[in-house]
């Protein structure tokens, strides 16, 4: 399997947040569950921390906050409002 | 001069009166140029009399790409007082140690008079240097402005907590490690995890010099590191003798203080049976030239003190009774343990519990075996406390006998 580059895996957790938004609240680490999971050994947490870093620099997602933080789209109820 | 019309507040006025310092006395000094602190006085009089609080949480606010170091506050009456509808709290992550230079203040406060209420709280009781009170539109500027000289946020929501230590070799001869250098040191190590939250809950670290505790690690971090030593308290007797020709009442305040009664005085000279020493530095804190910590330095790390939010309040337990905090190898051997620790916690952690109760969840014993630290005698909290640490070699023991009998 060829390996992912931090874009490709910043653009997956993308498509979780949104796929899932309004149903499910993402913490930083259940994308990178979630990625693992699906890739397998071709992904760490480091790509995935890294992958993460590019998500949230890019503005594309923003963190929320309720109880724990979590990740979502901008807007989104609990979240940073843009 | 202010040109908005200054809040009547009768009962406030009363905590202006007796011997203290009053922050009414301040902020009505504040509210006669910010229209958001006399706005803010008009708010907290109308708690006092309704005994009741006006601010709402209003999800997240924050800065581009960070998730913590803001908090979002708004009131619930703003349209009694619309100069505090906002009223966010930014952390500044404090220099190690509350070390500033009058300069440093100076910038911090102008940044703040330009766009907030001007009011700080230094420091709030996660070490953080507080900026109280802003707007959502002003974040930007100010982080910008922030950042441009060398500041930045700290820490809030799930995230590594701005770390705090107390000034240890700065200026206090009982320091067992460079507390300050070892609190930057983790704090710059882990930029990602400050503002980046990616954790089940907080995560605090403090650093203390000695088994003194000044910045309280014990009780109010995840993880604490508290300077120790393994060799022998250092002994000077002829200051011994100098305590006791001026008075000192060596026996009453000294010896039969000590927790475990490991130290003799024959009217001339102390005796220490260092095994029996737990580093309670009573006596060292009592003849501090007489006394003296060892010279074999490091930390004790200890895991899972909180304070009482979800759960109860736990104290933290000792997980690593002896380590040399290395500052020439850069902390490895602690970063090394902290890597294993989070991956644990990522693993098994519920979302907002903390890793004290995430271990009472697990059990100490699973908790040790999987970030691979040996069970040791220290690590059971006080007598008749069963740690539930199973030792596995002996089951195998019977169950090769068993296989043997087969
Ligand atoms: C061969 C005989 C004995 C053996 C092997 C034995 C063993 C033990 C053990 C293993 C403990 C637990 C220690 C701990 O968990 O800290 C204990 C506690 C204790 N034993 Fe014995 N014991 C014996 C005889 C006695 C006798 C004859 C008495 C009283 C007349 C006694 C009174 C106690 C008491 C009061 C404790 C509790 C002490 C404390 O926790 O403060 N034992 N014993
Ligand atoms: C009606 C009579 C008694 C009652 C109601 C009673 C009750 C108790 C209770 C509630 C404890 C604390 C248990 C714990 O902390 O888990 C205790 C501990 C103890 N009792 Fe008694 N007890 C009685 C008689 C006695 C007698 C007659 C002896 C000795 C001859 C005795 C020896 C002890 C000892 C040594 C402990 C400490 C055990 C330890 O902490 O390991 N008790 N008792
Ligand atoms: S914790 Fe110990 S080393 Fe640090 S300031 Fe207090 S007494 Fe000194
Ligand atoms: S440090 Fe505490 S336990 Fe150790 S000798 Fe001094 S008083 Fe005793």
């Amino acid at each position: 399997m060829s390996e992912l580059t931090t874009d490709q895996i910043a653009d997956e957790m993308f498509n979780l947040v949104k796929e899932y938004a309004g149903k499910k609240r993402f913490k930083a680490s259940d994308l990178t569950k979630e990625i693992i999971a699906k890739h397998g050994d071709s992904v760490n947490k480091k790509d995935c921390k890294a992958a993460l870093r590019v998500l949230m620099d890019s503005g594309r997602c923003v963190y929320g906050y309720a109880g724990g933080s979590f990740i979502s789209l901008p807007g989104e109820e609990g979240a940073a409002k843009q | 001069m202010a040109d908005h019309k200054l809040r009547e507040t009768p009962l406030l006025d009363e905590l202006k009166k007796g011997p203290w310092p009053s922050f009414v006395s301040d902020m009505k000094k504040m509210a006669e140029r910010k229209p958001m602190v006399n706005d803010l006085l008009g708010q907290l009089e109308l708690s006092y009399k309704e005994k009741k609080g006006h601010w709402k949480h209003g999800g997240l606010v924050g800065v581009m790409g960070y998730g913590g170091g803001i908090i979002g506050r708004y009131s619930d009456a703003a349209k009694e007082f619309p100069a505090c509808a906002h009223f966010h709290t930014v952390r500044v992550n404090q220099p190690s140690g509350w070390f500033y230079t009058s300069a440093a203040l100076r910038e911090l406060c102008d940044i703040w008079d330009r766009h907030g209420s001007g009011m700080t709280n230094m420091h709030g009781s996660t070490g953080d240097c507080v900026f109280l009170g802003t707007t959502t539109d002003e974040l930007e500027p100010i982080f910008a402005e922030l950042t441009e000289k060398d500041w930045d946020l700290g820490g809030s929501g799930s995230d590594v907590r701005t770390p705090s230590c107390c000034n240890g070799m700065a200026r206090c001869e009982y320091a067992c490690y460079d507390t300050m250098d070892a609190c930057y040191n983790i704090t710059m190590e882990y930029q990602d995890e400050l503002h980046r939250p990616a954790f089940p809950y907080k995560w605090k670290f403090k650093f203390s010099g000695c088994p003194n505790d000044c910045v309280a690690s014990i009780a109010r971090s995840d993880l604490s590191v508290i300077g120790t030593w393994r060799d022998e308290i250092r002994i000077d007797q002829a200051a011994v003798k100098e305590y006791a020709d001026s008075g000192m009442e060596i026996r009453a305040n000294v010896i039969r203080k000590c927790p475990t009664s490991c130290m003799s005085y024959d009217g001339k000279e102390i005796t220490i049976d260092n095994k029996n020493c737990n580093r309670c530095m009573h006596c060292i804190n009592v003849m501090p030239k007489a006394l003296r910590p060892g010279t074999d330095t490091g930390a004790t790390i200890l895991i899972g003190g909180k304070a009482p939010i979800i759960e109860g309040a736990l104290l933290a337990t000792v997980l690593v009774p002896f380590i040399k905090m290395n500052k020439d190898d850069d902390y490895q051997e602690f970063k090394d343990l902290m890597e294993r620790i989070w991956d644990f916690w990522d693993e098994h952690g519920v979302n907002r519990e903390r890793i004290g109760e995430c271990i009472e969840r697990v059990g100490l014993g699973n908790f040790l075996e999987a970030i691979e630290v040996d069970p040791l005698p220290e690590h059971v909290h006080h007598p008749r406390t069963n740690p539930y640490i199973f030792y596995e070699e002996y089951f195998e023991e019977v169950d090769d006998a068993e296989a043997q009998k087969a």
